[in-house]
């Protein structure tokens, strides 16, 4: 695009760059500053610091732990999130536009609601948790309560980001498919997989950013013990209240390390999904 | 294959699309389904496919019930209105995909299937495109591939959604001679739903015109033109010149208008006179049994006549009247915008209240 200084008639060059400035300010102080504060403060007291605090054994559970969960988050989500949009593009159904809406609870919903909701479901005095506790079955406080939350907070990701391009891409090409004979898994692996597959990255991407720094909805669940059910958010809070600042930053540093290259991976598959979108010269339309 | 439709009903919800349907249509036939949007044509279509099922009624292949059996194994080639290509195969791919989906034990080996995909991709005369993906393609070769597509799995009936709909008229001119000459080469039964009655009239061995869910005529192009069963297939199939007023003994008379049948109808009330504009003269003074008083709104030289448009003088109508006359008749009397002249209809077709067929009158 060759837009730059162009104006429209009676348009002055000091708004355009006034308005500029002004973006660029806000930029600076708000995304910019904080994010070199976190690298800066880890790094306040040397390399070395940083190393040890990173190294540290409770620092090394809480990175493991929040893999893991993450690990288990994504695949979830990413099978649930493909089945959910199939459904709701895919299918006429009395209740759909219901569940178009529902699908979007887990963003309208704060959090740590969410993590009160589940403590109160299937915490020990709860409607569900009283009858597994009797079972022996532990969910709050422990990992499974942790990756529940976390499934529930990240679930909309997929879903969105797949819905509007399958409504958008229609069925018409299923149903040449099918015509050709083509079976249901066919189907799903030769047509509809390819046709979403760089919406469906960007969905895990963005699920994967989320889970693995949900703070609110985990901190309510797990109940925050170090080397048990500390995850990466919640142990950089920790380490903060144990007035050890760098520390909590080295460990921030981490999460916002995962959340620059999350976005490194975004970008990437925005500008493939851009070039591949993007139509050809066509050629002249004549039988001969 | 021959197709039958028996008693095919389809509602959505309250709106009722398809009612009592019955359809017999010969091996080898190419018929056309044309009818306004939400007819129910493509419905039908896709009823015949398997793509969507009957409410009830029954749909016979070659004298076999096939209402219950699935889309995949009904063996109909469909092409799409939109062509639905798969976007991320290419052309080859694109042809090769019903013979690459079929079970192990039917499926050819990958060298004859490639020599299929060659000779069809020859047949449409696009060999050159084998390597391209849909969005490098024109519409007309999107068109040709989705049909070689449909070919590939060497169906006995083919379905076409409004083949030519999104394609410029002079590409859908040629695509549908084309496609002519391919159904008389191979000899498959053909079904395509159509809007545009020129390409029904051209196109179809006979044509089924549909409204509201319901058919209201079969019949050849020829016969459909000539003998149309009601107002709506009239109005439908080409312009029409009406005269509305109240019939009484043989004269139909509204305002200063005026026609004197040659024979007393069989009924009288309420009457319109249907008259295509090839059944209509043109002349400066009236005659004995009609007078039409009209005057001269546009003149359109283009095409094989001269097309005019006329405004009724003294009497009402909804739509201008139209009728063509020919270039030497234009360059003798040289009409101009305004001109006052007299219609004299040679073959009218007389609609009464209360009933639905027209009746056919012949003056001289």
């Amino acid at each position: 695009m060759k837009s730059q200084g162009r104006l429209r008639a009676g348009d002055q060059p000091w708004i355009k760059w006034s308005l500029i400035g002004f973006a660029l300010l806000l930029v600076v102080l708000l995304l910019v500053v904080p994010l070199v504060m976190i690298f800066s403060q880890a790094f306040s007291a040397g390399a070395a610091t940083f190393w040890d605090n990173l190294t540290d054994e409770y620092t090394l559970h809480a990175i493991g732990l929040t893999l893991f969960v993450a690990a288990l988050t994504v695949p979830i989500n990413l099978v649930f999130g493909t089945f959910l949009a199939w459904l709701v593009t895919r299918f006429e159904f009395p209740g759909r536009k219901a569940l178009i809406t529902l699908i979007d609870i887990p963003f309208a919903v704060s959090p740590v609601v969410a993590g009160l909701l589940y403590l109160l479901l299937y915490g020990s005095n709860g409607w569900l948790g009283g009858w597994l506790m009797d079972r022996d079955v532990q969910l709050m406080f422990s990992w499974p309560g942790i990756v529940m939350v976390t499934v529930f907070v990240t679930c909309p990701f997929v879903a969105r980001e797949l819905i509007p391009l399958m409504q958008q891409q229609g069925r018409e090409e299923e149903e040449a498919g099918v015509v050709l004979g083509a079976s249901g898994w066919q189907l799903f692996r030769k047509i509809t997989l390819p046709n979403i597959q760089w919406a469906l990255l960007y969905g895990v991407v963005l699920t994967n950013a989320r889970a693995v720094g949900e703070f609110g909805a985990v901190s309510v669940v797990s109940g925050n013990i170090r080397g048990q059910t500390n995850t990466l958010p919640l142990h950089v809070e920790l380490l903060y209240q144990d007035y050890n600042a760098v520390g909590a930053f080295a460990s921030a540093s981490l999460l916002a390390g995962i959340a620059l290259l999350t976005l490194l991976i975004k970008s990437a598959v925005e500008w493939r999904q851009a070039r591949q979108m993007r139509p050809v010269s066509t050629q002249s339309d004549r039988t001969t | 294959m021959s197709i039958t439709l028996e008693q095919i009903d389809k509602s959505f919800g309250a709106f009722k699309a398809l009612q009592g349907i019955e359809l017999d249509i010969p091996d080898g036939e190419l018929i056309g389904l044309l009818g306004p949007s939400g007819s129910g044509k493509t419905t039908l279509l896709r009823i015949i496919a398997g793509l969507e099922s009957a409410d009830s009624g029954r749909i016979l292949f070659h004298g076999e019930d096939v209402t219950r059996r699935h889309v995949r194994e009904r063996r109909v080639g469909f092409v799409f209105q939109h062509y639905a290509l798969f976007r991320h195969m290419t052309v080859a791919q694109n042809i090769a995909f019903g013979l690459d989906v079929l079970p192990r034990k039917q499926r050819p080996s990958a060298a004859e299937i490639r020599q299929r995909v060659g000779n069809l991709l020859e047949m449409v005369q696009l060999s050159h495109l084998a390597d391209r993906f849909p969005a490098q393609l024109s519409g007309g070769q999107k068109q040709r591939i989705a049909l070689a597509r449909a070919l590939a799995m060497q169906p006995q009936v083919l379905l076409l959604d409004e083949p030519f709909g999104a394609l410029d008229a002079r590409v859908r001119k040629d695509l549908r001679r084309w496609l002519r000459s391919l159904h008389d080469e191979l000899n498959f039964t053909s079904v395509f739903v159509t809007h545009d009655q020129e390409e029904a009239l051209e196109l179809s061995d006979r044509v089924v015109v549909m409204s509201a869910g319901h058919i209201e005529q079969v019949d050849t192009p020829e016969a459909l033109y000539a003998k149309p069963d009601s107002r709506f297939v009239f109005d439908f199939l080409g312009h029409v010149n009406v005269l509305q007023g109240s019939l009484a003994g043989n004269r139909l008379a509204s305002g200063d208008a005026w026609v004197q049948f040659p024979e007393e109808p069989a009924a009288a009330g309420e009457a319109q006179l249907y008259l295509r504009p090839h059944e209509v003269r043109l002349q400066l003074s009236p005659v004995g049994h009609a007078h039409l008083p009209l005057q001269v709104e546009a003149i359109n030289l283009i095409g094989a006549e001269v097309r005019l448009e006329l405004r009724p003088c003294g009497w009402q109508c909804d739509t201008l009247w139209e009728v063509g006359i020919t270039h030497a008749e234009y360059h003798s009397w040289q009409p101009r915008r305004g001109d006052r002249c007299f219609a004299v209809p040679d073959v009218g077709h007389l609609f009464v209240a209360g009933h639905t067929q027209p009746q056919t009158l012949y003056w001289g």
